[in-house]
C-alpha cells in the first residue's frame, strides 16, 4: 500500500492502494468513471484514453505510481468544458459517432491534438488519432468531425 | 508481497536500487503488458519495483558540439517534438506506437526492454549511441552494441540504472528508415531497416546499415560496411550482389505471429539493395 495523490477532474484525490494497479482500473472501479473503456488492454486501441497533464495517454498502460502528483482528466471531467461542447457537437454534426465505444477516446485524442495544433491538416489529424481504433466509421467521418471542431472552435485552443 | 517505490529524485532511485533487488519501471508500457494479470488486478510483478518516470531531473534533451544527450525519463513524444534530437531518431519515433503511448514511454525504456523488434534500437545502432549507467558509487558509459547482449538481455548491474542516452552528431548525405508492419501506427515491426550514407565528391565516406527483428539483437556489421568505404558510388552499386552475399549469412530471422523467416530474410535483403541502388 502506498499513498498516491493526484488531481482527478480538477479535484485533489488521495488513495491508499497498490501503485502497481493500472490507472484504468482505478478510474473505473474506485471512482466509477466508466467513460474510459478497456478495449485491447495493451495500448493499441485508445478506448481507455485520458489526459495526463493535458496530453493523451492510454490509461490501461499507465501504472498508478506514474500519476502521483499529476493531473488527470477523464472524459467525464472533460465533458464540463467549452472545448468538449464544440468537439461533441462537431462529432454529432459530421457523423463521427456510430456504436460509440471508441468515442470517449476519440474525443480525448481530439482535445490532445487541438491543444498542440489548433488548426491541424488532414495528415496531422490522422497522426493525432493514430492511437485510436474505430471499427464502425471508417475514420473519414471522424477526420471530418475534427476538422469541423477546429473550425467551429477556432480561438478556443 | 512485492515492494513498490516511487522515486522522484535520481539519488532516491539509486539508493533504492542499492538496497535490494528491484525492477526498474519508467513509462511501464511494455513492462505492464509483459507482467499483466486479469483486468482489475494489479500488474503481477514478481520482483520489487522502483518507478522512475517522475524523476524530473532526467527529463531533458541537451546538446553540445559533439553529442545530443537524452535523459532517461524523456518521453518519446518529447523527442519527436524536439528541435535538437537526431532526425533519424525522430523519423523512427514517428512510427512507434501512437501518441498515447509516446507521451509516457521513454527511449531508455525501449533500450532496456531489448526486444529484437525495438524500433529505436535500429537507429541508435546506426548512430553509434552510448548508454550511461549509474549506480550510487559509479558511472560508466557503454556502447549500445555492447549494452544489448541478446533478447531482453542487457549489461546492467542490479544496482544500476540507465540515466542518459548519448548520441554523437553526424551529417549523412542520405538516410532511410523503413518499418515493415501492417500499419503505420500501433504496430510491432515484422522487420525494420536503417541505412545511412555520406557521400563526398562521388566517394562513399561512410556507410552504415542496421536491421531489426532479423536476429537476436539489431544486426549491424561494421566490418562489411568498411569494405565499401572509399569506393565511388558507381563502384558501390556495381558491387550490390557482393553486398547482398555479405549480409546473407548473418540475417537469421525467426517465425512468429507477426511474420516468417523466409519473408523477413527476403525483405531484409531487398531493403539493403533498394537503399544502395537509390544512394
Amino acid at each position: 500500500m502506498t499513498e498516491i495523490k493526484f488531481k482527478l477532474n480538477g479535484k485533489e484525490q488521495t488513495l491508499n492502494t497498490d501503485p502497481n494497479r493500472r490507472l484504468l482500473d482505478v478510474l473505473r472501479e474506485d471512482f466509477k468513471l466508466t467513460g474510459s473503456k478497456e478495449g485491447c488492454g495493451e495500448g493499441e486501441c485508445g478506448a481507455c484514453s485520458v489526459l495526463l497533464n493535458k496530453q493523451i495517454v492510454n490509461s490501461c498502460s499507465v501504472p498508478l505510481a506514474n500519476v502521483d502528483g499529476q493531473d488527470i482528466v477523464t472524459i467525464e471531467g472533460f465533458s464540463k468544458t467549452k472545448e468538449y461542447q464544440v468537439i461533441k457537437d462537431s462529432f454529432a454534426t459530421a457523423g463521427g459517432v456510430q456504436c460509440g465505444f471508441c468515442t470517449p477516446g476519440m474525443i480525448i485524442a481530439t482535445q490532445s491534438l487541438l491543444n498542440t495544433k489548433p488548426r491541424p491538416n488532414d495528415y496531422e489529424i490522422k497522426i493525432g488519432l493514430s492511437g485510436n481504433l474505430c471499427r464502425c466509421t471508417g475514420y473519414n467521418l471522424i477526420i471530418k468531425s475534427v476538422k469541423l471542431a477546429a473550425k467551429d472552435g477556432d480561438g478556443l485552443w | 508481497m512485492v515492494e513498490s517505490h516511487i522515486a522522484k529524485t535520481l539519488e532516491d532511485a539509486l539508493k533504492t536500487l542499492n538496497s535490494g533487488k528491484f525492477r526498474i519501471v519508467a513509462g511501464g508500457t511494455d513492462m505492464l503488458i509483459q507482467n499483466r494479470s486479469h483486468t482489475g488486478m494489479p500488474i503481477g510483478y514478481k520482483d520489487n519495483v522502483v518507478y522512475i518516470n517522475l524523476i524530473n531531473e532526467l527529463d531533458y534533451i541537451k546538446e553540445d558540439e559533439d553529442n545530443v544527450y537524452i535523459g532517461a525519463t524523456t518521453r518519446l513524444e518529447t523527442i519527436l517534438k524536439s528541435e535538437n534530437a537526431p532526425k533519424i531518431l525522430k523519423n523512427i519515433i514517428h512510427e512507434m506506437a501512437g501518441p498515447g503511448i509516446r507521451h509516457t514511454a521513454t527511449l531508455a525504456g525501449n533500450i532496456a526492454n531489448a526486444s529484437p523488434a525495438g524500433d529505436s534500437l535500429v537507429g541508435l545502432y546506426v548512430l553509434d549511441a552510448s548508454i550511461k549507467c549509474q549506480s550510487v558509487d559509479n558511472t560508466r558509459i557503454v556502447k549500445i552494441k555492447d549494452f544489448i547482449q541478446g533478447v531482453r538481455k542487457i549489461d546492467l548491474k542490479s544496482n544500476e540504472m540507465i540515466t542518459e542516452v548519448m548520441i554523437p552528431k553526424y551529417d549523412f548525405s542520405r538516410f532511410v528508415f523503413k518499418k515493415v508492419a501492417p500499419r503505420l501506427s500501433d504496430a510491432i515491426s515484422k522487420l525494420s531497416f536503417v541505412g545511412a550514407i555520406r557521400i563526398e565528391d562521388n566517394e562513399v565516406k561512410d556507410l552504415r546499415m542496421a536491421l531489426g527483428a532479423v536476429y537476436m539483437t539489431v544486426l549491424r556489421k561494421e566490418d562489411i560496411e568498411s569494405k565499401y568505404i572509399g569506393q565511388s558510388i558507381g563502384e558501390l552499386k556495381n558491387n550490390i550482389e557482393l553486398i547482398i552475399e555479405d549480409y546473407n549469412s548473418f540475417i537469421k530471422p525467426i517465425d512468429d505471429q507477426r511474420s516468417n523467416k523466409e519473408y523477413r530474410k527476403q525483405v531484409a535483403l531487398n531493403l539493403i539493395k533498394d537503399f544502395i541502388m537509390k544512394s
